[in-house]
């Protein structure tokens, strides 16, 4: 059956039953590879999104509870946010396939904290396994992204991603950032 | 795979005995080679088959290995931009197709990626490929200038000229490519070398591999494609008696429900659509020739044999057995104060992150597979034989895989067998993706062998090894290859056969022991070395404290007596680098392995927190020849110690009655960020061609640990994991 979502800004239809979780409509439906499959139980993190700002494991996340939430993908972060710019400075990604997880976890975390500490970061990317073992890259990344000043820069997206993420980005990225639910909570204008 | 599998063990006659075994009749009196590239579509452009110049200036380099993590395609493309004096950032890595005669791997002998091998085997070929292309570039540039060749510089990808020419690869394309190749390129001098050893060196993927774009087998979506699931046994060897598919046939999605040789197959047109056709399936096994017996059976019987009580007719193989063994370790019946040690090892999951997974288009003769191939070849080889073509009509395109540790290179080509026997049946040229399940995948079997050691040793007056006795009892890993290997399956020996304390000891005598169990075993990132490392580690220590030794000086005695330089480098960097004392509250333990052509040594800090080891600092020193990417050296020494630490601290896969316990990361423990070490990695110095950097990593840890434990409390550790669960 149809259902409606808003992903990365952008309202999209989908035919999928209510109880099919967002991880397989992301993917077989829309196309959305970024947000990865790897153990359907919201053991691992690989399949990290966010919903209103907060980070989801989207494999056990029926789409039947998403009406009119705001669904924010690693698409949706644009390619340049600070924290993907520090785990490309620092190389921190090995096979790379939990790394959208990773990343999506952090985001959040650096919306909510804004210098997280090692306890700060042991409690938010606990639940965000890397078999390839890259968690000392990822911790120096999170920390210098935090420190660091630069705005979240918008990438152009490739012309193949514009359908996706369309003009919308910049909304998507302020999603990402924790910004949306600050809003909507009021703490922020 | 990560077999050490040594030249003698596969060669290019076995390989071919091999292929024949797999192939059947198609493939008498062909080479593999031959074989390999008959039908393949490979064009190799003028500057060889690993390079190619791009009219926007950049150089892709193609890479015969896959890129699962390990950083190979950061090194391999820096070899080549070395000696082309190409600009770093503007290189690209491409994988290459399917085809052994260009692309195999020159320690196996056949398009793989193992052993740790991808930088060692292509460190000449790809400085030569390299070198070659620039001197074509040069004689280009000379003939168009007037100039001698001689006095042309190339630096960053542009070739100039004391007269004021100059111009870029791309404006010299054309021209370069009609130039005879050199035979003999000449190689730079190291010494000159301005990327190789640099941190400049980095990853090629990061931004991929950091925003969603990275393309992994899970992610391929093909026209037409469907998703299949297949129902496995629960136990190992058992086979399908029947099933029944009504319920699963009426899920929405479901195209159709079929047996193949695994199990039942479900087809579905999305991937939920396939789990929930699967979950409705029902189906009976036949469990006549199933292995049924537990893990803690498995590990008696195995200790058993170890310790000379198992049965008298078992069969045992000598390996690097010297002098009278009958007084070794004070004879069978063990000397008075002889040091003993039993030691046992579970079975391991590789447990990557995208589970395994394959996608296939099998239309006629014709097959089509895309995914993270680690072996090609045997890839090719196992569709082939499935499909009844050449194995050079089997085309392979090689995505990035989310991980592998040994796991992607079986004999079988398992997982990728399974999906051409899905796809062969939906035919009509239709894609097929086969996923598995994190359950699929970690009950799927290939794993890391349940081991047993049982060590007897006695001391000279100077407290040293006099004699040694050792008794390892593992599965084999190399007995159901289709390459039979000459003498004793290495696998399971590396480590203890090489070991420098028994070239320090006088008398030897170790034997293995390979029971027949019906449970599959495989490679497992450091193979051999995630038992030996620490048998022997674990027991040095022990010698230490019996004969009051300081174990870092007990290991450079027995390293002088062996003549084991590098070891006693990189144990001596180690040391030097980690500082004279321990942080304050931890505890230093020392170990170091030789694996894959390389040393490493670490002092690791530990100490106990609620009764469970905590990992701190790592101090970790590596000679691994010359080190081409120091950046990616460390990221393995990082990434290693973590993946044999959670070994060390959880990881068990235990069977009941046959059936796998685990299933999920809920029970197939693994370490996590909070539990992650710090490692420090220092490189020795060293001009040799480059060694393994992949695996050496991963073996030295949990000795390391263990002796801090031994150093803490006294107490040997004598089975691992060191935190149990079940």
């Amino acid at each position: 059956m149809a259902a409606s979502l808003d992903v990365n800004g952008k309202t999209v239809s989908v035919q999928a039953e209510p109880d099919t979780p967002l991880l397989w409509v992301l993917r077989d439906e829309l196309g959305l590879t970024g947000t990865k499959f790897g153990c359907g139980l919201a053991q691992c993190g690989a399949c990290t999104v966010h919903v209103n700002g907060d980070p989801v494991r989207s494999c056990v996340t029926p789409i039947a509870a998403l009406s009119g939430a705001k669904i924010t993908t690693i698409e949706g972060l644009g390619g340049a946010h600070p924290l993907q710019q520090a785990w490309v400075r620092l190389d921190v990604p090995q096979c790379g396939y939990c790394q959208s997880g990773q990343i999506m976890s952090a985001a959040a975390l650096l919306a909510a904290t804004k210098a997280p500490s090692d306890e700060d970061i042991d409690a938010a990317m606990g639940g965000n396994i890397c078999r390839c073992g890259a968690y000392q890259r990822i911790r120096a990344a999170i920390k210098e992204a935090a420190t660091s000043t630069a705005a979240p820069v918008v990438a152009a997206p490739p012309a193949a991603k514009q359908a996706q993420v369309e003009a919308d980005v910049d909304e998507a990225i302020s999603a990402a950032s924790g910004a949306t639910s600050r809003v909507q909570r009021g703490e922020v204008r | 795979m990560n077999a050490p599998v040594k030249p003698e063990g596969f060669s290019r006659r076995e390989l071919m005995v091999g292929a024949a075994v797999v192939g059947g009749a198609l493939v008498v009196g062909c080479s593999p080679a031959d074989l390999m590239s008959a039908g393949s579509k490979v064009e190799v452009g003028a500057f060889g088959p690993f390079i190619r110049f791009e009219p926007d200036g950049f150089v892709t380099v193609i890479s015969k290995h896959i890129e699962f993590g390990q950083g190979n395609h950061a090194g391999l493309a820096a070899i080549v931009a070395e000696e082309l004096d190409a600009d770093w950032t503007k290189v690209r890595v491409e994988q290459s197709p399917a085809n052994a005669k260009l692309y195999g791997n020159g320690a196996l002998g056949a398009q793989l990626t193992g052993g740790s091998s991808a930088i060692s085997n292509s460190w000449e070929q790809l400085r030569k490929a390299g070198a070659g292309a620039r001197a074509m570039f040069v004689e280009a540039a000379a003939n168009r200038w007037g100039v001698p060749a001689g006095e042309i510089v190339v630096k960053d990808g542009v070739l100039t000229h004391a007269s004021g020419k100059s111009a870029a690869f791309a404006d010299l394309m054309a021209d370069a490519a009609k130039v005879t190749p050199p035979a003999s390129p000449v190689l730079k001098d190291p010494k000159t070398f301005t990327l190789i050893g640099t941190d400049r060196v980095r990853r090629k993927d990061a931004q991929g591999k950091s925003d969603g774009t990275a393309r992994y087998t899970q992610d391929v979506h093909l026209p037409e494609m469907l998703t299949a699931m297949v129902a496995h046994a629960p136990r190992f060897g058992a086979k399908v008696e029947s099933f029944d598919a009504d319920a699963a046939r009426k899920v929405a999605g479901v195209v159709d429900v079929f047996e193949i040789p695994t199990g039942v197959a479900v087809v579905a047109k999305s991937t939920w659509a396939a789990r929930l056709g699967r979950e409705a399936l029902e189906v009976r096994w036949d469990e006549a020739k199933a292995e049924k017996r537990g893990s803690v059976e498995i590990a008696a019987a195995f200790r058993d044999l170890a310790t000379g009580k198992g049965p008298a007719d078992q069969k045992w193989e000598s390996f690097g057995s010297k002098g009278d063994a009958a007084q070794a370790a004070g004879g069978p019946d063990g000397g008075k104060d002889a040091f003993e040690g039993v030691y046992e090892f579970p079975y391991l999951a590789h447990a990557t992150m995208e589970p395994m997974n394959c996608v296939a288009v099998v239309d006629g003769n014709h097959v089509r597979l895309v995914h993270g191939s680690q072996g090609q070849t045997l890839d090719q080889l196992n569709a082939a034989k499935i499909v009844g073509t050449l194995p050079g009509s089997v085309e392979i395109e090689t995505l990035f895989a989310g991980g592998s540790f040994g796991r992607r290179a079986t004999f079988t080509s398992d997982y990728v067998a399974e999906c051409v026997h899905v796809a062969k049946k939906v035919g009509d040229g239709k894609p097929v993706k086969l996923v598995w399940t994190r359950e699929d995948d970690m009950r799927a079997g290939h794993y890391r062998p349940l081991v047993a050691h049982a060590v007897r040793v006695t001391l000279d007056k100077d407290g040293l090894p006099a004699t040694w006795r050792h008794r390892i009892v593992s599965q084999s890993i190399m007995k159901d290859s289709p390459m039979p290997s000459k003498g004793v399956d290495q696998t399971a020996v590396e480590g203890a056969s090489d070991s420098p304390y028994l070239k320090a000891t006088p008398v030897v005598d170790a034997q293995v022991a390979f029971p027949e169990v019906g449970v599959p075993v495989l490679w497992w990132r450091s193979v051999g070395a995630t038992h030996t490392a620490f048998v022997m580690e674990h027991t040095i220590d022990q010698l230490a404290r019996k004969a009051g030794k300081d174990p870092v000086e007990y290991r450079r005695a027995l390293y002088a007596k062996a003549g084991a330089n590098r070891h006693l480098a990189a144990l001596d960097l180690a040391v030097e680098k980690a500082g004279p004392t321990a942080s304050a509250g931890w505890t230093r333990g020392v170990a170091v392995h030789e694996s894959f052509g390389s040393v490493v040594a670490q002092v690791a800090e530990v100490k106990l927190v609620d009764g469970a080891p905590r990992v701190g600092r790592v101090v970790t020193a590596i000679d691994c020849g010359t080190a081409v990417s120091p950046d990616q050296i460390a990221a393995q020494m990082e990434g290693g110690t973590c993946y044999g630490l959670s070994a060390a601290l959880y990881g068990e896969i235990t069977l009941t009655d046959g059936a796998v316990d685990q299933s999920n990361f809920d029970t197939y423990r693994v370490l996590r960020i909070g539990e992650a070490p710090l490692v420090e990695t220092h490189i020795v110095p060293s001009v040799a061609p480059p060694t393994g950097v992949g695996e050496p990593g991963t073996p030295v840890i949990a000795p390391a640990v263990a002796n801090a434990l031994l150093a803490l409390s006294g107490q040997a550790t004598a089975r691992l994991p060191l935190v149990r669960s079940v």
